[in-house]
């Protein structure tokens, strides 16, 4: 009898306390955080890769002058996909997966509010890329109207893949509002006891603000690529100008979207390395209070600025003054931002493992994009400047070492507490060393090339632009190969090395390193006590 | 449970602001286009005028015509004159010829813009064949008319303005079956 009751109980217990699944199908079914989040990170390196191979084909055409490797029409492709795919497969999943890794550790909840929607907003992705890049094999070929798709060239002189292009984009739509909307949930429903708004750790605090900017502006882009859908298939003019539409409308729909997209891009990064930097600082950060409100107001502003993407479209002056001065505003809680990390390194106790290096990069070259953005918003020098390589320039320089290098700096800082060992620090110090010179590289002549006069998406130019590209595609080749170094490192950190305690770091802050490493699969069943 | 309760409203209201921005995406189609003839961005012009004013014999402003063919029209398209001189407020009519050299009957569509892009406000055209579509059958030759009157209010520095028409071949959208029998 006793035995009966005995196994009845193991059995309830083994159901409170299950860990994973065993084989393939718990990848597929997983609603547990970490799970998810592995699989998103997994799956936006991967994106990452073949975007960066893309790159890759753009500089290795651009290394000389005149055509040598791919056609214009390949080159066009390459463009279009290095873009989306960077965009919407490699920097924003990249995101989503560290949210799921560690919001829930961070705010102490069990899991994200919504764990079986999380399921279905990553396994979203892979199909939609499958979509995306099958275009690539279609004949026809691929999008190849750049990664902002302005109409009419997406519509009436798109080849015929654009159908599969608009959507993929839905299904990326649905997928970054369901990931966005589960954010919410959990980070105002399933806090901690004790852990009030203004105790979030700031990764929390830009995650929870990028995602209302994801369920404001993802709905617009699906109206826009639907509009284009109409326009292509059901006969309306909406971009048309034969009809009564206007092309016009479809950069002010675009950039609606747009402006506050870059923003989903570079916030999040923002709040991993305010957490990053006092922990090797070994001070509290600088202006808690002061990085909230920045976070907010650069988001609100992020929804008026849209036009300065199209001061060359013909608006009126009182449109181009008002864009400029809204967009130089930015510079403002930006520079709250800068500020508070210098402070905060400031007299600070630093020592320079992998995650402090990328993030003080990211300080000093995110500054560097956004001082060519103040530049690129004086209305009368965009002209000049408009569709040139300084505006590839500007925004590398805030998607590379902004969004790329928060990632790195995020990946090794937290890496410890996803496998349980210690990463390679040999070893990722080079990987960050020649990811620094190599981006350094690849996009500092950029801005020589395009003040110039080199126009951007194009696979040939001017013999006087030969130096200077030689030496980006160098500089590109080096950065795309260092990537294999950091997945090696990943791997071997995986695979075994010198086990990581709790608190990996010693200045380290937050309810994630109260766990052990490697993270159990289920943590703060019963919330923990935040003071 | 209050709290499975509360994620749900919270979800359901995340979700309606999902919904009221994919719908503020189409609406700014509509915003745009109060917008531009609100500011006469892009030079986009009003539909027909009613009114009628007094002429101010005054001032004089240049109007010239342009007339071009959007990529793919074959049809051929000029105004009878280059240039008229007008008088603002009185009612002046232009004709524009098209022609269609085809073997087939075509539809098409005039979309008109005036340059500088701040006069459009103050360029009302009572009369346009740019209202409508229009069919030509093989080889058939047209002249349309339009009739306009520049607004006694067009700032004193703008002394003389453009109207530019593109037109369009719409012939694949907007077949031209029910005029044959005409």
């Amino acid at each position: 009898m006793s035995a009966v009751i005995d196994s009845h109980q193991g059995q309830a217990h083994s159901d409170h306390h299950h860990g994973p699944a065993k084989g393939l199908m718990r990848w597929v079914l997983t609603t547990n955080h970490k799970d998810i989040g592995t699989l998103y990170l997994w799956f936006s390196f991967a994106m990452f890769l073949l975007g960066g191979s893309m790159a890759m084909v753009i500089r290795a055409e651009l290394f000389q002058p005149g055509l040598q490797i791919v056609q214009p029409e390949f080159f066009n492709q390459m463009t279009t996909m290095h873009g989306l795919i960077m965009v919407f497969g490699a920097v924003m999943p990249a995101f989503v997966g560290l949210a799921n890794w560690m919001i829930p550790l961070m705010i102490g909840a069990p899991d994200m509010a919504l764990p079986r929607m999380n399921n279905f907003s990553f396994w979203l992705l892979p199909a939609a890329f499958t979509l995306l890049v099958s275009t690539l094999f279609s004949e026809g070929g691929g999008p190849n109207f750049g990664w902002t798709f302005y109409a009419p060239l997406s519509t009436t002189y798109a080849p015929e893949s654009v159908t599969f292009f608009i959507f993929a984009v839905h299904l990326m739509g649905i997928s970054s509002i369901m990931g966005a909307i589960n954010v919410i949930a959990t980070i105002l429903n399933l806090r901690a006891p004790g852990m009030t708004l203004m105790k979030m750790p700031l990764f929390v605090w830009t995650w929870l603000i990028t995602a209302f900017l994801l369920i404001a502006v993802m709905p617009v882009l699906a109206g826009c690529v639907t509009m284009m859908l109409m326009d292509v298939h059901f006969g309306t003019s909406f971009f048309s100008a034969a009809g009564g539409g206007d092309p016009v409308l479809f950069q002010h729909v675009f950039w609606f979207f747009g402006h506050p997209e870059v923003y989903i891009m570079i916030l999040p990064a923002f709040g991993a390395v305010s957490s990053i930097i006092p922990a090797f600082a070994r001070k509290p950060l600088f202006g808690y209070t002061s990085m909230v409100y920045a976070t907010a107001s650069i988001a609100f502003l992020s929804f008026i600025v849209w036009a300065h993407h199209m001061f060359t479209v013909g608006i009126p002056l009182t449109g181009e003054l008002f864009f400029m001065y809204a967009t130089m505003l930015i510079a403002v809680p930006t520079g709250v931002k800068v500020f508070n990390w210098a402070s905060t390194m400031w007299q600070g106790s630093m020592t320079f493992e992998t995650p402090m290096l990328f993030s003080v990069a990211f300080v000093i070259l995110f500054t560097i994009g956004g001082f060519s953005g103040l530049m690129l918003a004086i209305a009368p020098a965009d002209f000049q400047y408009h569709d040139t390589y300084f505006v590839v320039a500007h925004f590398h320089y805030v998607l590379v070492p902004g969004a790329i290098f928060g990632i790195f700096a995020s990946a090794y800082y937290w890496l410890p507490k996803w496998t349980g060992h210690m990463y390679d620090e040999t070893l990722a110090k080079l990987h960050f060393w020649m990811s620094f010179i190599g981006m350094n590289l690849a996009f500092f002549p950029m801005h020589f090339v395009g003040l110039a006069g080199m126009p951007r998406r194009i696979p040939d130019y001017n013999m006087m632009f030969a130096n200077f590209n030689m030496v980006s595609s160098i500089g590109a080749f080096m950065f795309g190969a260092t990537q294999l170094l950091f997945l090696f490192i990943v791997i071997k950190c995986i695979r075994g090395g010198q086990p990581a305690a709790a608190k990996p770091w010693d200045g380290a802050e937050g309810l994630e390193w109260t766990v052990p490493s490697p993270a159990p699969y289920h943590t703060f069943q019963t919330p923990p006590d935040v003071k | 449970m209050n709290e499975s309760l509360s994620t749900r409203r919270l979800v359901t209201r995340l979700l309606l602001v999902v919904v009221a921005m994919f719908a503020f995406g189409f609406a700014l189609v509509p915003i745009y286009e109060v917008m531009c003839q609100a500011f006469g961005i892009n030079g986009k012009t009003a539909g027909a005028y009613g009114g009628t004013q007094a002429v101010d014999e005054q001032r004089q402003v240049r109007v010239q015509f342009l007339a071009t063919n959007a990529a793919g029209m074959s049809w051929e398209f000029r105004p009878q004159a280059d240039e008229v001189t007008v008088h603002p407020g009185a009612s002046t009519q232009m004709l524009f010829v098209a022609h269609n050299p085809t073997g087939q009957p075509m539809t098409a569509q005039a979309i008109p813009s005036v340059a500088p892009s701040k006069a459009a406000a103050y360029f009302h055209k009572t009369e346009c064949f740019c209202f409508t579509q229009q069919v030509l059958q093989p080889g058939e030759r047209i002249e349309m008319p339009v009739r306009f009157i520049v607004d006694r209010d067009l700032p004193a520095d703008v002394q003389h303005l453009t109207l530019a028409y593109t037109l369009f071949d719409i012939t694949a959208r907007k077949p031209p079956v029910a005029q044959v029998s005409r």
